[in-house]
């Protein structure tokens, strides 16, 4: 909203310098003054919250749309929660989040298996594509794979 | 329907999902007839975005036919032939109104940083994507532009995000006429960005990537120099002796959060999440740019920072400019491009796979096998 006091303007020199060409935003964004009216515009209808929707703290409410993907649930889903706690400027926001992603893998591989689905890890890194273009990578990823193991195996017979 | 699904970094297949239902009165269905992977998918792929959940269905680069339109949608009718931009957008707000599709306020609650995007993460809003067999289309009558007829179904889906993506990066380049354009990233975006350099009236335009093929795909599609840094011993020094010792009029960042080329922002970014990836190509951009130039920026980066010389941005005078793109904004003039033949966007896709191949589509991309420079999901 604009402030309603308008004593500004009789500051000795206050706008006599004002250039609307100077506008470095253009012509991607086209000004139109109206950032002045900040959230007050007329808003499309709130769609309903029918899933559980996490809030960034850095506005007041849900926006008009919003996606329902997958809701957060779990152990991950708690980790999510606790990040939304926090704003965007804080580590403990965007940490966490990181975390959960990766809990939430595991959690992925569990209720696959809970509902006999077995997941084909080959199939689903396109690991097929992989060996049919790039083989020599993947024969020397393997080689060297087979190296370290064998070293390692060595070394652990060896301390026996 | 069927839909990609991710499993985690590296992993996705296809699954059957519930069809998405209206769940806002300017909500579409759209019957997804093309879908593309995108650079910034392979972001996602890769574990690197925050909020990124198993189950959730990625793709924000799609065309398809209107199957159900809300109460509220005006503009589109079932059957219509549609191509959908990236950015969630409502066309109200203080942004819209003044163009920045890309930075709607109305449709992402998870975070203000970013505007709403089929597809990417609940960083960007918790939208499933397009690369499934039906999509849900929120703001039906803001973002969907009908296809001309006469235009190749192709052109059209990379109108929702190349096109207009390679364009702005361009633009915000705020290129003069005989100047000289540093691109960075000779993927589909840096690709675009190069060809568009020249409609600003560029006099030379260089572009740098580590692969080959796609180097030589660049030299040939966007006709301007490609170099490879990796057979550079210093990439700045490089770029400084070739524009005369002075640094480029204005360099352009197609490459994002996962750069290569410096092991410290690799290592940091990539490696240990330390910053939200690696800064590499933004650092060279800012180093190789002249004194006063111009530095825009497209290639991604995760919230919340990254090691950026922001030193030499100061003592340099150095404009920086960025932003997701807004393909609404510049669809007709982008239109006008493509149907005259300015513009092959096409000439981009070397790959087209089924949809329930989505495993491999993703790998041929994010390992650049083949000689992949675009490829097309067809469910
Ligand atoms: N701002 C937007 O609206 C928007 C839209 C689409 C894509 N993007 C972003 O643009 C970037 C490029 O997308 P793309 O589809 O072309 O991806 P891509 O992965 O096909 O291309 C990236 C290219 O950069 C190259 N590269 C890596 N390190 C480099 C370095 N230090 N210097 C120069 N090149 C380097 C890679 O070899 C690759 O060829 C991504 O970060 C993507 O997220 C932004
Ligand atoms: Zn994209
Ligand atoms: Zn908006």
């Amino acid at each position: 909203m604009k402030p309603t006091n308008e004593d500004y303007k009789n500051i000795p020199g206050w706008g006599i310098d004002a250039d609307p060409e100077n506008e470095p935003t253009y012509p991607i964004k086209n000004y139109t003054g109206d950032d002045h009216n900040r959230i007050h515009y007329e808003r499309s209808p709130q769609q309903p919250l029918t899933v559980e929707i996490l809030l960034s703290t850095e506005r007041p409410g849900p926006t008009a749309v919003f996606g329902t993907s997958v809701p957060p649930t779990g152990l991950s889903g708690t980790i999510r929660r606790y990040a939304f706690r926090n704003s965007e400027d804080r580590y403990r926001h965007w940490i966490p989040l990181i975390l959960a992603d990766r809990i939430n893998v595991f959690e992925g591989l569990i209720d696959d298996i809970r509902t006999g689905h077995l997941p084909n890890l080959f199939k689903e890194r396109g690991l097929g594509m992989e060996w049919k273009h790039n083989r020599i990578a993947v024969l020397t990823k393997v080689a060297f794979a087979a190296l370290a193991g064998a070293a390692l195996m060595i070394s652990v017979k060896r301390k026996k | 329907m069927l839909a990609m699904s991710y499993r985690g970094p590296y992993r996705v297949r296809t699954v059957d999902k519930p069809m998405p239902e209206v769940l806002h009165p300017e909500d579409a269905i759209v019957r997804v007839t093309r879908s593309c992977i995108c650079g910034s998918d392979l972001h996602l792929y890769h574990g690197m975005v925050p909020d990124t959940r198993v189950g959730s269905t990625f793709g924000h680069e799609f065309t398809g036919i209107v199957e159900e339109v809300g109460p509220l949608v005006q503009k589109l009718k079932v059957g219509d032939q549609v191509l959908v931009p990236f950015n969630v957008a409502c066309g109200k707000c203080n942004f819209c109104k003044q163009g920045l599709y890309g930075n709607c306020h109305e449709s992402n609650p998870m975070a203000t940083a970013v505007g709403g995007i089929f597809g990417y993460s609940h960083t960007a809003g918790g939208y499933d994507g397009g690369q499934a067999e039906y999509v849900r289309v929120p703001y039906a009558d803001v973002g969907p532009t009908i296809i001309p007829p006469e235009m190749d179904p192709d052109d059209a889906v990379l109108l929702t995000d190349v096109v207009p993506t390679g364009y702005q990066a361009a633009e915000m380049g705020g290129i003069k006429e005989g100047d000289t354009v540093i691109v960075f990233g000779a993927g589909p975006i840096g690709i675009m960005a190069a060809r568009c350099a020249w409609f600003f009236g560029a006099a030379r335009v260089i572009i740098i990537d580590h692969i080959d093929y796609r180097l030589a795909f660049a030299k040939n599609y966007a006709k301007c120099e490609a170099y490879n840094f990796k057979e550079m011993a210093d990439p700045v020094v490089f770029l400084k002796k070739t524009t005369d010792w002075y640094g480029a009029d204005v360099c352009i960042d197609c490459v994002g959060c996962e750069a290569e080329g410096n092991t410290l922002q690799t290592f940091s970014g990539r490696v240990m999440l330390m910053q939200a990836g690696s800064a590499t190509a933004l650092q060279w951009a800012i180093n190789s740019v002249k004194k006063g130039g111009i530095v825009s920026v497209v290639g991604v980066y995760g919230p919340p920072y990254n090691f950026v010389p922001i030193g030499n941005v100061l003592n340099k005078g150095i404009t920086i400019r960025a932003n997701q793109s807004a393909p609404k904004r510049l669809m007709l003039k982008l239109i006008d491009h493509v149907l005259s033949g300015r513009l092959d966007p096409k000439g981009l896709i070397t790959h087209r796979v089924p949809l329930k191949e989505v495993p491999d589509a993703y790998r041929l991309f994010s390992s650049k096998l083949d000689n992949c420079i675009k490829t097309v999901l067809i469910p």
